[in-house]
């Protein structure tokens, strides 16, 4: 009967995501619990931080540079049927702060630190090291997880500041050098439209969120990762496909929320 | 405590996290256009606001004095109320004309006040008498289409019954 066994199959799968779903959240909640370690014991987070936050910095900056100059080539392309050029600072800085720097520097977060969180957790758990502490009686949760939690909360809005500031340096370097934008025009245009509450402080609060989403995807799926080599691999790949849409439906909810346009 | 390179990097990695923070907010943003200074505000109605925003500037004789802080529906007038905050610097007097006003042709409105001769000065909450609506295009045009059928028209009608 393959209609029945199909049909099973889709129910089997939507009980596990359900299932998987309260397991994250719970899994959170425990992290959210045992944070006091990482923060008594900083030297755990500080470390943590350098092996997520200091070693995405080239790949954040090299890309906010060239994501900045591309705008800025676009845009004046487009300014210029409207004669108004004066406006390419105004538009890759909003641009930039409200969306592409917080997104974007997320996608790369997943990706590079994301996925070596997973893979860390799922081999550590595969050559049993998690039991061993557990063995131990040292709480895997506040040792391992808690403190990569951390370290990513806090390097996410870093890494999407350093993220847009170099965009806008990008940006300046081939709007203002290299095609001849009027440098005065550029930066003052830039300034009465980037307001510093509604637009960076909300470009960093959505860094904040996307960050917490992105830490409790990788943690959770190498968490609960089947000890297997096969096992390992497929959770990393699910750690990346599912950060990149858990940020950017996030995105939409968090820019419907902060600009409805008054 | 020992130190380590993977603090400098870690301790390098944050300072360069917050000078970008404050580039963006400096540089990039007007956090140093920011009116730390005392404010009041005063009230107006308009019959019809056109597309005047929360945050819209408020400028006389071309200076940037204050920013339009809440626009509501007074429902017994059946206008628009926009409060505004204004630089205690800068007094208004009661005869003070308030015009919303458009930087530009296609630019952002805002609401630009010409002071008036009374001698006693507005104060904190008091209400603008004087105010001009904004200029909505279409009705502008539409006083153009009328002008023009009105006026050619006529002749017209006489040629007509010839």
């Amino acid at each position: 009967m393959p209609v029945k066994n199909s049909v099973g199959a889709l129910g089997r799968r939507t009980v596990n995501a359900v299932w998987r779903m309260g397991l994250a959240a719970r899994f959170f909640g425990l992290t959210l619990l045992y944070s006091g370690v990482s923060f008594r014991r900083f030297r755990l987070t500080r470390r943590e931080m350098f092996f997520s936050g200091v070693m995405s910095l080239i790949i954040i900056v090299v890309a906010g540079m060239f994501v900045g100059m591309v705008l800025a080539l676009q845009g004046y392309e487009t300014l210029k049927r409207y004669g108004s050029e004066s406006a390419l600072g105004s538009l890759v800085a909003l641009s930039l702060v409200r969306e592409l720097g917080p997104v974007l520097a997320a996608l790369l977060f997943a990706s590079r630190a994301g996925s070596a969180m997973t893979a860390e957790i799922g081999l550590m758990k595969a050559t049993e090291q998690i039991d061993a502490m557990e063995l131990m009686a040292v709480n895997p949760i506040a040792r391992v997880v808690a403190p990569r939690f951390w370290a990513g909360v806090i390097s996410m809005p870093l890494l999407s500041a350093i993220f847009s500031a170099m965009g806008v340096f990008g940006g300046y370097v081939v709007g203002v050098v290299v095609i001849g934008v009027d440098e005065g025009s550029f930066w003052s245009q830039m300034q009465s439209a980037v307001d510093f509450r509604q637009d960076v402080m909300n470009g960093v609060i959505k860094s904040v969120v996307f960050g917490v989403a992105v830490t409790v995807i990788s943690l959770f799926e190498g968490f609960d990762a089947p000890p297997t080599a096969e096992g390992v691999s497929g959770a990393t790949t699910r750690t990346v496909v599912e950060s990149s849409l858990v940020i950017l439906m996030l995105d939409f909810i968090l820019t419907a929320f902060m600009f409805r346009g008054d | 405590m020992e130190r380590t390179t993977l603090d400098l990097w870690v301790g390098t990695f944050v300072v360069a996290g917050i000078v970008a923070l404050g580039v963006l907010a400096f540089k990039v943003g007007n956090l140093s256009t920011y009116n730390v200074s005392e404010t009041y505000q005063l009230t107006a109605y308009f019959a019809n606001i056109g597309g005047l925003k929360q945050q819209a500037s408020i400028k006389s004789a071309g200076v940037l004095i204050g920013r339009v802080k809440e626009i509501t529906l007074d429902t017994e007038r059946y206008q628009a109320k926009v409060t505004m905050t204004i630089d205690k610097r800068y007094q208004f007097d009661h005869d003070t004309y308030a015009k919303i006003l458009t930087s530009g042709l296609l630019g952002e409105q805002y609401i630009g006040l010409d002071a008036g001769g009374d001698a006693e000065m507005l104060k904190n909450g008091d209400t603008i008498e004087h105010t001009q609506s904004a200029v909505v295009l279409e009705d502008l045009i539409g006083k153009v289409i009328n002008m023009l059928a009105e006026g050619p028209a006529k002749p017209k009608e006489a040629n007509g019954k010839k």
